[in-house]
């Protein structure tokens, strides 16, 4: 009676160690599976929409082909990158060198594609009086040097400041771009965002919160921008005109806040990566980036 | 010998256990520690300056610290009053055909996913928090201690009742014999005599709501400034672990400073498992015969 027990317990112990060898090796070469015509694209929640577009429609035109899209964040993305677990990493900063650095040590080449581009909204709940604000009055709001809204001719409401946190790129692009307001006269590189302003896991979050919430502002990709918040016009100095974000004034540069959306492949792409990255920049690609609320890469 | 085999494969199992834990130790103290050579022990444990991917990047925890301090005190008091009524009830009162079908269902509530109770606390409790406490924002430390003391407060029902249960029946038999009433009993006999478990029952739930992360996330609110209240929206040490590491330099600054507040939750967490573990001990000594 024993023997069986202690056969079952041998048998238990072998299987979970072929189990744990086989996890440790398919974990190992989860980059090299396939034939070339499956592969992987992960990093940034806000290309996430776009990737999963282009990857449903050249699916169906190129029967075989298998594209898995994740959006953790442009950082997992790069990292993934870095760590040859991905094929194409999509973000929505350019990569640091720290991370360059990173990947080279590891014989990784990142080789950078502009694939559209993302204007960024800022956007306040539809009841708010506010209607435009300059770079200089968003840096205030976002440093926490103003924290009513009476303070720019609004309501006498206290400003709720919202963010992305450090895991998105957005975090990182508006710090440069509107809170230090790099490239303007008014250029301070030692600002950073105040202690007040709420840091949210998801871009989501903070839409809901501005849709509920009567003094609160959050930024957002013009694909995020519902009826349920107000857009708000951004004018970089004051001087220059106030500019609604859409996709016609990010299209001809108007409007000032947008970023360039990334694909990182690891050198050179090859194969069907190539195939699907011309097939993204091409006409049909660029059309459907304005069905998703982007704006062509031009 | 089939004997001594099975006792050994036993053995191995819980080796493996004890394995698991000194690695995750290993891991974190490797990749938390170097941080200390770029931010000195003391700034890292008492700035208040958390800039992690600005040029020259600033590690400063204490506003998380302060954070996961007031979220869980929230839930605590909360959870407790509740929870250790909940469990006088189940245990000295209930008839046990209540006892047999509410006990399984308070159990029932630790297998919410966490990410549920941040979903209500979302979209149901932050509002009401804002309008109840007149706030700027409902996404604050109460609202994700509120959230948090329905997640603990199962554990703490659960422990407590079966300290209460524990107790030899003859204390209060003595009791009704002396002419207590059924509350005396259960104030003056069946609570100090259980003490010592239902403290225990208390760290297990504090335990929890320190370690939660996924709700905090969602809805603490996850401000930098150091919170003076619990209504203020704040980032609790989980929290801040999961809204940086996704982003951070493998290897990098960053990195190394969110192992390091990993580190230090691990302590925390490490030092209530083991006061209950004691308490909990002692509260079974108590009692042999």
């Amino acid at each position: 009676m024993y023997t069986r027990v202690v056969k079952k317990v041998l048998l238990a112990l072998t299987a979970t160690a072929l189990l744990a060898v086989a996890i440790s090796v398919t974990g190992c070469n989860g980059n090299e599976n396939g034939d070339d015509l499956s592969f992987d694209i992960t990093g940034s929640n806000t290309v996430q929409p776009l990737s999963v577009v282009w990857a449903e429609e050249f699916m169906a035109a190129n029967s075989g082909a298998s594209i898995s899209v994740s959006g953790p964040g442009s950082g997992v993305g790069i990292a993934a990158l870095i760590d040859s677990t991905t094929e194409i990493a999509q973000s929505s900063r350019s990569i640091r060198q720290s991370e360059i650095d990173a990947a080279n040590a590891r014989g990784v080449d990142p080789n950078e594609i502009m694939v559209a581009r993302d204007a960024l909204a800022f956007v306040v709940h539809p009841s708010n009086s506010i209607t435009e604000l300059t770079f200089a009055q968003l840096s205030a709001i976002y440093t926490n040097e103003i924290t009513n809204w009476s303070e720019l001719g609004g309501p006498d409401l206290p400003i709720v400041v919202a963010s992305r946190d450090t895991n998105s790129g957005t975090h990182v692009f508006v710090k440069e771009t509107v809170v230090q307001m790099r490239g303007l006269p008014t250029e301070d590189t030692s600002l950073e965002y105040g202690p007040g302003v709420l840091f949210l896991p998801s871009t989501s979050a903070g839409i809901s919160e501005v849709a509920g919430n009567p003094g609160a502002i959050f930024y957002a990709g013009l694909a995020y921008v519902t009826e349920a918040v107000q857009a708000v016009a951004v004018s970089q100095t004051g001087d220059d005109p106030y500019v609604l974000p859409t996709v016609e004034t990010a299209t001809d540069g108007t409007y000032r806040v947008w970023r360039p959306l990334f694909y990182y492949t690891n050198g050179q792409p090859t194969g069907t990566v190539k195939t699907f990255i011309e097939y993204c920049l091409s006409a049909a690609g660029q059309a459907k980036v304005l069905d998703v609320g982007y704006v062509p890469a031009g | 010998m089939g004997e001594r085999v099975i006792e050994g494969g036993i053995f191995l199992a819980s080796l493996l256990a004890i394995v698991v834990l000194l690695g995750i130790v290993a891991v974190l103290l490797r990749q938390g520690l170097p941080i200390f050579a770029h931010t000195p022990p003391w700034e890292f444990l008492f700035g208040t300056k958390w800039y992690p991917v600005s040029e020259p990047p600033t590690f400063g925890t204490t506003t998380f610290f302060v954070a996961t301090i007031w979220v869980t005190v929230v839930a605590t008091v909360i959870a407790v009053p509740i929870g250790v009524a909940c469990a006088a009830y189940l245990a000295e009162v209930a008839p046990s055909s209540v006892r047999e079908s509410v006990k399984p269902v308070i159990e029932l509530l630790a297998g919410i996913p966490s990410v549920v109770i941040g979903f209500i606390g979302l979209l149901l409790l932050s509002p009401l928090v804002q309008s109840m406490f007149n706030l700027n924002t409902g996404l604050s430390g109460l609202a994700a201690g509120i959230m948090l003391s329905l997640m603990s407060l199962p554990i703490i029902v659960s422990v407590s009742e079966d300290a209460l249960r524990a107790i030899p029946d003859e204390f209060r038999q003595a009791a009704y014999a002396l002419g207590a009433t059924r509350w005396e009993v259960v104030r003056h006999v069946s609570i100090p005599a259980a003490l010592s478990g239902i403290s225990a029952a208390i760290m297990l739930g504090v335990g929890r709501a320190i370690g939660e992360t996924m709700t905090v996330l969602m809805i603490a609110g996850g401000a930098l400034a150091v919170p003076v209240s619990p209504t203020q929206p704040m980032m609790p040490m989980t929290a801040a672990i999961a809204s940086g590491i996704g982003n951070a330099v493998r290897g990098g600054p960053q990195y190394q400073a969110l192992f390091a507040i990993g580190l230090l939750l691990f302590l925390i967490t490490l030092a209530v498992n083991l006061i209950a573990d004691r308490v909990l001990e002692r509260q079974k000594r108590k009692f042999v015969r």
